[in-house]
């Protein structure tokens, strides 16, 4: 299994959506003490409950990187309630790799962030699988 | 030549003892640089730990059979021999515990709640693993105590001599140090830090889970109050460690676990505690782990100290020189005008690419290396302020040819980020 696909180099030396957000909805700072890996999101909610834009800032591996790259792409234009529903198998999917489970935490460092930001936007108690990433 | 031939350790021979270096990894040869980390066992110490479990597994210090008798022995003779191999005195002074991590604990726990008061300082180093750290933070709050840290040199590589007298002059209760650094490679003079330390009245930790399993190491000479080890990197088991301390000191310090095998007698409502060092081993030893460590012991004799000392100064004189001339590469610690200051541990950082997608190329080519903060954060992310460094690391069984392939990964790990 080669972890480091072409696709995966790609998003990581040229991520998308990468920066600061002024006026953004709700942004939330999280990190992988363990590895370094740490990230801040950005998400604009519109009115209808969906995400207008979302945006990251942090440094990384390839892995961590890449992946908030791609989700960040996957959530634009979904519903809270979609971004909520997302686990690892999804995530998985999107990035087209299986991380392993020394990786794992890289991988889900953007989707645990996002994941976290609407239901801290929400005011809504955080589920388990959310809490589990 | 001849010369050489005689003072070189003959690592073909030394590998076939290993069976794990006969495997694979993702289908490669497995190289194996984290020895610092935990090193690989000779079959002689599988052997040793296998044959205690199938032909004499029986409790010690008191079986009235034979078997019980057999364990004892080979139990106490492991003690001797890890007195002998540091020097300690006698091997009262040999306290068995889980590991290096563990023994630190107790000092802190015993000696260090008895006699680290409300204002006193702790002085440790800025090279410590958490190990080294953590025990002696919490000493520091449970006492109002100060932990004090000796700050590195300019060069970020050694201790910083002007500081350690600064630190000294504070008259620190306990001088907590490495003797050798997990992630620098640098070898601390832990004579002369014990040698201020004791001017000051301070009691003396030496920190030598990274030095006792790579060099000969003199407790006696040292002349420190306490000295850590872990069995697992000198090719002992996991799950046995040793704390020395000198006989005055342990047997005025109180034990810090109670039960079994750690008293002379019992009765309703008094003790007495047993001789020195059983009073510190409450209840069932890791008789197994000691066995286990005797065994590595031989090993690391026969191979002979001098020489596995000389083996890994050679490999990591060779690693620098080779990583020096790749690009982008920065080392950590001393450079090849320290070398007999500097253990075998190389730290290295390669552009900006974060060291477990360097680990991970590693092991995709079956070469396992560690990548991360190494258990050493305010070594790491404070004073060199970086977020992870990769690491290699070796021992008797590495080769020079293990040293090319890991600088083929780097060439690999260059072209997969296209640096």
């Amino acid at each position: 299994m080669d972890l480091y696909a072409e696709e995966i180099i790609s998003h990581y030396e040229h991520p998308h959506n990468k920066g600061k957000m002024d006026n953004a909805s709700i942004s939330l700072h999280r990190d992988n003490p363990t590895c370094g890996d740490e990230m801040t999101i950005y998400l604009n909610v519109d009115k209808d409950g969906k995400v207008s834009d979302v945006k990251f800032e942090g440094s990384g591996c390839a892995i961590s990187m890449a992946s908030a790259s791609m989700m960040t792409d996957f959530v634009k234009g979904k519903s809270l309630g979609e971004v909520e529903s997302m686990g690892v198998k999804e995530l998985v999917e999107l990035i087209g790799i299986d991380p392993g489970p020394a990786r794992l935490k890289c991988a889900t460092l953007s989707l645990r962030a996002i994941k976290e930001a609407t239901f801290i936007y929400e005011h809504k108690p955080m589920d388990s699988s959310t809490k589990s990433l | 030549m001849m010369q050489m031939a005689h003072e070189d350790i003959d690592v073909e021979r030394i590998r076939r003892d290993f069976p794990i270096l006969g495997t694979t990894m993702n289908g490669k040869p497995l190289i194996y640089l984290d020895s610092a980390a935990t090193s690989q066992k000779p079959i002689q110490v599988i052997d040793a730990i296998s044959n205690y479990y199938k032909e004499y597994n029986a409790n010690i210090h008191r079986g009235i059979y034979q078997i019980s008798e057999r364990a004892t022995s080979e139990y106490i003779e492991s003690k001797e021999k890890l007195a002998r191999f540091i020097n300690a005195r006698e091997m009262a002074e040999i306290v068995y515990t889980r590991n290096a991590t563990e023994s630190i604990n107790v000092v802190a726990l015993t000696w260090g709640n008895e006699n680290v008061k409300k204002g006193d300082h702790i002085l440790i180093s800025d090279m410590e693993h958490h190990s080294n750290i953590v025990p002696w933070m919490l000493l520091a709050e449970r006492k109002g105590a100060t932990l004090d840290y000796i700050k590195l040199d300019g060069a970020k590589a050694e201790l910083d001599v002007q500081n350690l007298g600064e630190q000294m002059a504070k008259k620190p209760k306990i001088v907590a140090v490495t003797q050798a650094s997990n992630v620098l490679g640098t070898i601390n003079d832990v004579k002369t830090v014990t040698k201020m330390a004791h001017e000051v009245g301070a009691k003396v930790l030496v920190d030598g889970a990274q030095s006792a399993p790579h060099m000969k190491v003199d407790v006696r000479d040292i002349d420190c109050d306490f000295f850590v080890l872990s069995g697992h990197k000198m090719l002992g088991p996991t799950g046995i460690g040793a704390l020395y301390g000198k006989r005055e000191i342990l047997e005025a310090t109180e034990p810090l676990l109670s039960g079994g095998d750690m008293i002379r007698s019992v009765h309703h409502h008094e003790h007495t505690w047993n001789d020195l060092p059983w009073k510190f081993e409450a209840g069932t030893s890791d008789i197994a782990g000691g066995i286990g460590l005797s065994a590595a012991i031989d090993y690391l004799n026969g191979v002979g100290m001098e020489k596995v000392r000389s083996h890994e100064k050679k490999l990591v004189r060779y690693v620098i020189e080779r990583l020096s001339q790749v690009k982008g590469v920065q080392i950590f610690g001393l450079g090849q005008d320290g070398i007999d200051k500097r253990c075998g541990v190389v730290a290295f950082k390669l552009e900006n690419i974060h060291p477990h997608d360097v680990a991970q190329i590693f092991d995709s080519e079956g070469i396992a290396i560690r990548a991360g903060h190494h258990c050493a954060m305010p070594l790491v992310t404070e004073t060199l302020g970086e977020g992870a460094l990769s690491r290699l690391s070796f021992y008797i069984y590495n080769t020079e040819s293990e040293v090319d392939a890991a600088i083929a990964a780097i060439e690999t790990v260059r072209r997969t980020f296209k640096v």
